[in-house]
């Protein structure tokens, strides 16, 4: 048994026993759901099918029904697209890289953390599906054997690449994802009363058993798949970023595009793992696992994050004055002063100066305001796809091609409703899924339980 | 044919199931298996269990994967139907390397972690609809149980292991009957 410092806090809070563990986990399970619970459920299933209608008519008439037009032919569609992939990048990074780096306090928060990245990823999939215009053609989009003469997409394309990384990235999730559930699905099956529920239960845990080849295996498993995802996700949000840094668009044109990208995405990431889990949390009282202490770690990354999409951006405006080249310095100036300026100094605003008031302890351990400042970002974040794709689409090379955007009802009809899926999916998963990987929280017990690391603080003074 | 007695020896605590698990091997009784609700560091070795090589099966799906890419875009790019896209090479799979690094990486990963998944669900028998190979439904929530299948004399000496490193319970769950191999 490995005894830990005692300058570190505990992350399992008052005095738990493994079965307190099994209890609190298996409580929203087990129990009914609240009356907010069915409130949210409710707004969230309306907003769904609002997408739907608009998702619908889209397919009916085709995407002229979008604010895009001839200059701005990537609007809404592509902003959303990457905001939600954006957003997907914080679940893997809490369970790959964290658990690379063996970073404990990952166990209270990595579930929830990935199927947030899956759900994400199907949001996002939602709008390049949709923005190919016919999307009952979209199986063109993979090197399928067919009969235009053997025609084959073109693997010079980064929008190729894309379809690859993606649909990778989103299959590993899932696998990884389940292959940490099974075991907590097993726990569930052994534990609940409710026949119907013991048989679903018994069919998704796969016959799980615990047993010492199956959990040796289950560690190597899970360690080789930290190490393929971890380059897996940041290659993800490069290739996305390659979509525009391999054009010759002014403003889009630059190398710093990958790690800006990437890091980005980290940012808005984590900031929705905070909305998520400062609610989950308090409604299914698992403040003695998800800790204040958590709570400021992630505040952490969004500092670091936040401070390199900073510098990004301030990098970005100095290399455009220092190449000399005007396209690319009027591209900056037209966002920074242009017609759709109010876009750039919301995500200026909400990107570069909100995350640095976490360099108080007083704010970053505040729960409140870690809340607001989560949603914050998350705007901020969404404005950053935004001003790189509208303003720059407006005024491109040629003067007579320069125009403006406003999306139409169903653009935003598309972008809400994908809101609403996106919390239909996790409403329903928090109260059917273990919402903590309780299987490895009970490993990290006996070195950083509260009650434990005071009891071994009082084995040493002897 | 030899008659063997299946014993549960169950525990609420790691640090003990470990010691009673040395204490058994030291005295040179096997153990037929462990099940605990989490995975328990430093086991393995104590009951006899070998290091998994299912990462090594994970780096040859990678390899195929990789070779998998490979053919599959030259024979599309440069075999099948070369096509001129803004001048780049197609005469030649090397000439072009550089934009088909990415899909090569994601092929690598995609073949590495799926083939890797489902050898370990295959290898472990994991499988929709399997029964639990648990058999005692305590043991994924706060339990720790040695499991033994032992004859007559062994089933003595694991009693007093059992009974002296703090098993909370000791069960006897039948015989089971062992055909020789010849």
């Amino acid at each position: 048994m490995h005894a830990e410092s005692q300058i570190r806090e505990p992350l399992i809070l008052g005095n738990k026993t493994y079965r307190n563990i099994t209890d609190d986990i298996i409580a929203p399970i087990e129990g009914k759901a609240t009356r907010l619970w069915y409130i949210l459920f409710t707004i969230a299933c309306i907003t769904f099918a609002w997408g739907i209608g608009c998702l619908a008519y889209t397919i009916g008439v085709g995407i002229g029904a979008w604010g895009s037009n001839n200059g701005v032919d990537w609007a809404w569609d592509i902003t959303n697209f990457v905001w939600w992939i954006g957003i997907g990048h914080a679940g893997t990074l809490i369970s790959a890289v964290l658990l690379l780096f063996r970073q404990k306090w990952r166990m209270a928060i990595n579930r929830s953390a990935e199927a947030m990245t899956i759900f994400a990823v199907c949001c996002a999939a939602i709008f390049v599906l949709l923005h190919t215009g016919r999307p009952w053609l979209d199986y063109m989009l993979f090197p399928l054997p067919n009969q235009f003469g053997s025609l084959w997409p073109n693997f010079n394309s980064p929008l190729l690449w894309d379809v690859f990384a993606v649909s990778t990235y989103f299959s590993v999730s899932v696998v990884f994802w389940y292959i940490g559930l099974v075991p907590d699905f097993a726990m569930i099956r052994d534990r609940v009363v409710n026949p119907v529920a013991k048989k679903i239960y018994s069919i998704a845990s796969f016959g799980w058993g615990g047993n010492v080849r199956h959990w040796s295996r289950f560690e190597e498993v899970s360690l080789v798949l930290a190490g393929l995802s971890t380059p897996l996700v940041f290659s993800v949000h490069s290739i996305v970023s390659f979509d525009f840094a391999t054009s010759i668009v002014p403003g889009w044109h630059t190398t710093i595009f990958p790690p800006y990208f990437v890091s980005g995405a980290v940012f808005s990431g984590f900031a929705m793992v905070l909305t998520l889990m400062l609610v989950v949390r308090k409604a299914y009282k698992l403040e003695a696992y998800i800790t204040v202490k958590h709570v400021e770690y992630m505040n952490i990354v969004i500092i670091v994050t936040g401070s390199i999409v900073g510098v990004a951006y301030l990098t970005e405006l100095f290399v455009a004055w220092y190449s000399g080249v005007e396209w690319e310095q009027y591209a900056f100036l037209n966002r920074a002063t242009g017609p759709l300026a109010w876009s750039y100094w919301i995500m200026m605003t909400c990107n570069v100066i909100s995350p640095q008031l976490f360099w108080f302890k007083k704010l970053r351990t505040n729960l409140v305001f870690t809340f607001i400042l989560s949603i914050v970002v998350n705007i901020g974040m969404w404005f950053e796809r935004f001003v790189i794709i509208v303003p720059t689409l407006c005024r491109t090379y040629l003067p007579s091609t320069w125009n403006t955007y406003t999306p139409s009802f169903i653009d935003v009809g598309i972008f809400v409703g994908t809101i609403g899926m996106f919390f239909v999916f996790f409403l329903l998963y928090s109260r059917t899924f273990p919402v903590i990987a309780q299987a490895e929280l009970k490993s990290i017990l006996k070195s950083s339980g509260e009650a434990q690391k005071k009891e071994a603080a009082h084995h040493s003074h002897h | 044919m030899a008659t063997k007695q299946i014993i549960h020896g169950i525990y609420n605590d790691e640090v003990p199931l470990l010691e009673g698990c040395k204490k058994l091997r030291e005295s040179g009784i096997r153990i037929a298996d462990v099940f605990t609700p989490f995975p328990v560091h430093g086991i393995d070795p104590i009951v006899g269990v070998p290091r998994t090589r299912i990462a090594i099966c994970s780096f040859i799906y990678g390899i195929t994967g990789m070779s998998l890419a490979t053919l599959m875009m030259w024979y599309m790019m440069i075999h099948d139907w070369p096509v001129d896209i803004g001048g780049k090479p197609n005469w030649a799979y090397y000439f072009n390397i550089p934009a088909f690094i990415p899909i090569t990486f994601e092929s690598t990963v995609l073949c590495a972690a799926h083939g890797m998944a489902i050898t370990y669900f295959l290898r472990c028998w994991l499988v929709p609809g399997a029964r639990p190979k648990n058999p005692d439904p305590r043991t994924t929530d706060d339990k720790f149980m040695i499991y033994l299948e032992l004859n007559d004399e062994q089933s003595k000496k694991a009693d007093e292991i059992l009974r002296s490193t703090g098993a909370e319970e000791i069960n006897y769950k039948g015989t089971i009957t062992i055909e020789p191999k010849y």
